[in-house]
């Protein structure tokens, strides 16, 4: 093996690393701004709002995200009418096609943790809210939400390392994300396993990174805790 | 009735494709899981290295990634180990092969955390009693040790086995058979795509359930031993 491609096409790979990162924080922002409001659906005490959002979440965390890409880039085109509405100038173009089809996947299992957040809760916390008087609205907003947060933190750091490697799927559409790119680069040098290998260790930095960041947040929003495992760092 | 232009037959072939390399993929998987466990738990240090290495790098690189340099890779890995044999003819991975090893190795570094965890649980004691009533290591691991792990397990493989249903989708991508290049096949020919994709995502969505059914009845079967309080 020679690695010295590698060296010559690195910066076309950083490049691609900050297509498939865009991609990422992107959905993950939408779809976290989608998942709350589905959450809640899901827990609703009304039989028929649960089910929507039940169905909704089965669907995209039941069928592989390459289908639902697929979907989204090929399926649209397949309408005259979406052809000719107004939002062709976006559908049309892969990278934004990416973003819906990983938006839809993530918000549905973000939705999933935030649920499971919200009912870990220990019940008495939501009747002692109730006993001060609180609002259904300030509950959520001043003991439910903040606690939830800190609970979900684990969970959503993975969910941000699966969406990283689901945006590799993004290459498939013709996107020139990390993956995409490699595979353009190959296609040029054929040194599969040199670009490859070298992709998927910039994968590993960003995964490692990722987790890296996540355990910081969750030293501090669990900081009140007191955890004995949780060092307290000095403060000088 | 939806009409799919003839194309019905060559999806439920591509179903079956699917589920073959899925329950394949399982097969390796689960014997990759079990030896990674182990390693992780052995004293041998340079065994726990190897299993950590593994299942870092395979859980933080996309299944997408791994496919792909199976499938390209192990060609010429292949070929040049063969060629210290002084074979030099061309050797050719094929898709289902690459996908196997490639789903396999994806499946094996999850499930060893998965067995990890179980045969932690096991506790002590019991390792402690079926020494005591004079069985070998080997007799203790497949009378004690491995129907309980069985029992621990079963939940996170199970979850294991869907996100690995998901992910055979991705060998289309290298040319097999599957589902998902069956669908691709119809809609070259037929430009209906968004129904051939979403026919194809209700297939998978129909093994998802049926594999959903068949996990909670194994589940009931590995739990048949505890008295429910």
């Amino acid at each position: 093996m020679d690695f010295s491609v590698v060296v010559e096409y690195f910066p076309r790979l950083l490049e691609g690393a900050w297509v498939s990162l865009q991609l990422v924080l992107i959905s993950i922002i939408l779809g976290g701004i989608f998942a709350l409001p589905i959450a809640l659906a899901r827990i609703s005490p009304v039989g028929w709002i649960r089910a929507i959002p039940f169905a909704y979440i089965f669907f995209f965390r039941g069928t592989p995200l390459l289908v639902q890409i697929f979907l989204v880039y090929y399926g649209a085109s397949q309408f005259d009418a979406v052809r000719e509405s107004i939002l062709w100038p976006i559908l049309k173009e892969p990278f934004w096609c990416a973003i819906i089809a990983f938006t839809l996947n993530t918000s549905a299992y973000t939705a999933e943790i935030f649920r499971g957040a919200i009912q870990a809760i220990p019940h008495g916390e939501v009747e002692a809210c109730k006993v001060i008087g609180m609002t259904k609205t300030q509950m959520y907003r001043r003991v439910l939400l903040p606690r939830a947060f800190g609970i979900v933190l684990p969970a959503y750091g993975n969910e941000i390392i699966l969406m990283l490697k689901g945006s590799a799927l993004a290459s498939t559409i013709t996107i020139l994300d990390l993956t995409g790119m490699a595979r353009t680069i190959i296609a040029r040098t054929y040194t599969p396993m040199e670009i490859f290998i070298a992709a998927g260790a910039i994968y590993l930095v960003i995964s490692i990174v990722i987790i890296a960041i996540f355990r910081q947040i969750e030293l501090r929003q669990n900081r009140y805790l007191g955890t004995l495992s949780i060092k307290v760092p000095d403060k000088g | 009735m939806i009409d799919l232009h003839g194309f019905g037959d060559q999806l439920l072939q591509g179903a079956v494709v699917t589920l073959e390399l899925a329950l394949c993929s399982l097969f390796v998987g689960l014997i990759l899981g079990l030896l990674g466990a182990s390693a992780k738990l052995s004293s041998v240090r340079v065994l726990r290295w190897i299993a950590n290495g593994y299942t870092t790098i395979i859980r933080g690189i996309p299944e997408l990634l791994t496919v792909l340099i199976i499938y390209f890779g192990a060609t010429s890995v292949l070929m040049a180990i063969a060629g210290l044999f002084g074979y030099d003819e061309y050797i050719e991975v094929g898709a289902f092969a690459a996908g196997v090893t490639a789903l396999g190795l994806t499946f094996g570094a999850y499930a060893t955390e998965v067995f990890r965890g179980a045969l932690q649980s096991i506790p002590k004691g019991q390792h402690e009693a079926a020494t005591a009533l004079g069985m070998g290591p080997i007799r203790k691991l497949y009378r004690i040790i491995l129907p309980q792990v069985w029992r621990i397990a079963l939940p996170g493989l199970g979850n294991l086995f869907l996100v690995l249903l998901k992910d055979t989708a991705l060998v289309s991508v290298v040319g097999l058979d599957d589902i998902m290049r069956k669908a691709n096949i119809a809609v070259s020919s037929t430009k209906e795509a968004f129904l051939f994709y979403l026919v194809a995502a209700f297939m998978y969505l129909a093994l998802t359930i049926i594999s959903m059914v068949f996990v909670s009845f194994m589940e009931k079967r590995a739990n048949r031993g505890l008295t429910r309080g």
